[in-house]
């Protein structure tokens, strides 16, 4: 998004960098993440594994172990958070910012119900008294669409379906009205008929509440559904961002554009698929220059050498390519 | 094809026996519980699913989990015993004193599974991995090894790199296609592949099933495509089979199911798929709520507690494969459903 807008950023990552160092090994995870984000908006950031998608977030909320190496700077309304003690973090999470997953099992309490541990985050935030608490988290319940939420509140997760937990705990998230949420694979364990429920869901509380969104996965098809902007990620770099229709249907990067040929999709049958050759690097060795160019047919001698530069069309799409503006007119 | 499969010294019923036909098969699993650990319950996991594969084709079999579809495939492989019901392997019964033994049919019939770390034993060389079974029904030792480095180069993987190596060593979809290499190391005629692309990265995924269809090509193989992926299995099946519950509610011809699904469940399921398309999301809900417990399912057709269409006799009798009530449809496209106008119905779910 231009910088010129109205409205300042909810959430504005510059630089942010995360590296693993261990005895001997160093592991180059996220190498530089700008993005902002407006209210009401949905960055979907779409990666394979390993491409630190789930890194960059995990950073953002300060969840990563002591040994990881974050640098760089995250402004959340204005007020930067990266490095802030953890006395201060723990009040943001759950609050201002708040986080869904990709399995509700690890995200929920086994030994409280649904509703406790709803109204233990409210409680926590807000500091009411737990009868306010538990009205407002019924509240949330219904919001969220889960049938009869007076008798689910009472309810313990095993005691719900896999969607039904999913919808507890995006409940759970929601409780503090976060100005964004954060939100790593939470479709990619269901089935499609859940799936699909799941994301309208999302999409309508968004439209009720105005969070900003993060959504990260490696789900073309999911990130067609639910975002405004989406940016490619590729051993730890943003390769390209756009809008959703820019990246979906005039992809720059060679990256972007061997992922979308290689996702099958209706109508395809009887072609050989267009495969991206190789498997992602090692982010232990990552090589100078563009991490993509051992893979690409397009690699020129300027790929594999100092810093790959930026491209950025009048639209405001980007990508990080020696070769997006030939390729494009091409 | 046929020329090919005629010469196959193996083909013992000729191109027009199917090479697989399932009867009835059906697998319920007790349920325990209470002071005495008396049986409480029962898990219909698969009930009465009858079908064909013919040879050379694919057929994909579709559901969500749950459905059955998997201990379809471990049933086939009799990694467990069916409750009931007959697998006829190229006109042999399996495991009856007339037809093939298990061990037999296993040497023509071999299974990929999901999870391409947890199926590869961690102490083995991907060499002696592969070599593994075709040493066990009785190669020897050198000539195993030949064999094993010979596939590993078929599936993609360098013998000189990757034979010593340990799976610890390769990634998922290496590991996958030393999986693939491994159960075709006995020159199997039927492969069953459980989800076998499900864990793999798009991009990985898209070289796997490239290589897929190259191998069932040079090899004459027939495959049994098991997954959740709607569009992957469009891609790579011929027939398509849809579950419900441990009941197959829909089969047929991959266009015919794809252009003109009759079943409301099976449409419900397309209509779920994320569109690819920014401009034409899904702007309904095709089905609310998860698939039932397969613990005691709904009576009669078991879709109908979801189903709009639902009419008092969907719960009084169980809908049985027909072809559907619209004459102009592929005869071979059966639907196991009571309603003309369910059948009928055309679902427009994107805006």
């Amino acid at each position: 998004m231009p910088d010129g807008t109205m409205q300042p950023p909810v959430l504005r990552v510059e630089d942010l960098t995360v590296r693993f160092t261990r005895r001997n090994t160093d592991v180059a995870a996220v190498n530089g993440v700008d993005f902002s984000l407006q209210a009401g908006e949905t960055l979907t950031i779409l990666g394979e594994s390993g491409s630190g998608k789930s890194v960059s977030l995990k950073a953002l909320m300060g969840l990563l172990p002591a040994y990881a190496g974050v640098s760089g700077k995250v402004w959340l309304n204005g007020k930067e958070i990266l490095g802030l003690p953890a006395a201060a973090l723990a009040k943001l999470r759950g609050g201002a910012v708040s986080m869904i997953f990709q399995e509700p099992m690890a995200a929920l309490d086994p030994v409280y119900t649904i509703g406790e541990q709803i109204a233990e985050t409210i409680v926590q935030h807000e500091g009411c008294d737990n009868r306010t608490a538990m009205k407002r988290a019924l509240g949330l319940l219904e919001q969220v669409k889960i049938p009869s939420a007076e008798r689910r509140l009472k309810n313990f997760p095993h005691e719900m379906s896999g969607g039904m937990r999913h919808r507890a705990m995006i409940a759970l998230a929601l409780a503090c009205k976060p100005s964004v949420l954060l939100a790593d694979e939470p479709t990619t364990a269901l089935d499609v008929t859940v799936q699909i429920q799941i994301l309208l869901l999302l999409r309508q509380l968004q439209a009720e509440l105005g969070m900003a969104i993060v959504f990260v996965t490696h789900d073309v098809g999911a990130a067609a559904e639910i975002s405004d902007r989406i940016a490619v990620m590729y051993a730890g770099r943003f390769v390209e961002t756009g809008t959703t229709r820019q990246v979906m249907r005039e992809p720059m990067h060679p990256y972007t554009q061997g992922l979308l040929s290689s996702t099958v999709h209706g109508g395809m049958r009887g072609r050989a698929l267009e495969t991206i050759p190789g498997s992602p690097p090692n982010l232990a060795e990552l090589p100078p220059g563009c991490a993509f160019a051992p893979r690409c047919r397009y690699a020129v001698d300027a790929c594999r050498q100092g810093d790959i530069p930026v491209v950025t069309t009048e639209t405001g799409a980007m990508a990080r390519c020696v070769r997006a503006e030939e390729l494009v007119e091409a | 094809m046929s020329a090919a499969l005629q010469q196959d010294p193996r083909d013992r019923g000729g191109p027009a026996q199917p090479l697989l036909i399932v009867e009835n098969l059906t697998k319920h699993f007790p349920v325990r519980g209470g002071l005495l650990n008396r049986q409480v319950a029962t898990v219909q996991a698969v009930d009465e699913v009858s079908f064909s594969v013919r040879k050379g084709e694919t057929l994909g079999i579709v559901g969500e989990s749950g459905c059955g579809k998997s201990t379809t495939a471990r049933l086939l492989m009799r990694l467990m015993n069916p409750d009931a019901g007959s697998v006829v392997f190229d006109g042999d019964p399996v495991g009856e004193k007339r037809g093939i033994s298990v061990s037999d049919m296993r040497r023509q019939m071999q299974m990929v599974f999901q999870d391409s770390y947890t199926s590869l034993n961690p102490r083995m060389t991907m060499a002696e991995s592969i070599a593994y079974a075709p040493r066990m029904h009785g190669l020897g030792r050198k000539e195993a090894y030949d064999r094993a480095e010979n596939l590993l180069s078929r599936v993609g993987l360098n013998p000189r790199q990757y034979a010593r190596r340990y799976p610890h060593e390769l990634s998922g979809g290496q590991r996958q296609r030393v999986n693939i290499a491994r159960a075709l190391a006995l020159e199997p005629r039927l492969v069953i592949l459980d989800e076998a692309v499900a864990a793999l990265d798009k991009s990985v995924e898209a070289q796997v099933l490239n290589l897929l269809s190259d191998l069932k090509e040079s090899l004459n193989l027939t495959y049994l495509f098991i997954s959740h992926d709607l569009n992957v299995v469009e891609y790579m099946s011929d027939r398509v089979m849809v579950m419900y519950l441990g009941r197959v509610v829909e089969a047929g011809p991959v266009e015919s199911i794809y252009r003109h699904p009759r079943h409301p469940y099976t449409r419900a399921l397309f209509a779920s798929k994320p569109t690819l398309d920014p401009d034409r999301r899904t702007t309904e809900m095709p089905l609310t709520g998860d698939p039932p417990n397969p613990i005691n399912p709904p009576s009669g057709c078991r879709f109908r507690t979801r189903c709009a269409f639902a009419q008092p006799r969907c719960a009084e009798t169980l809908p049985l494969l027909a072809a559907p009530f619209d004459g102009d449809a592929d005869p071979s496209h059966v639907v196991a459903c009571h309603i003309p106008e369910a059948q009928a119905a055309v679902a427009v779910h994107h805006a």
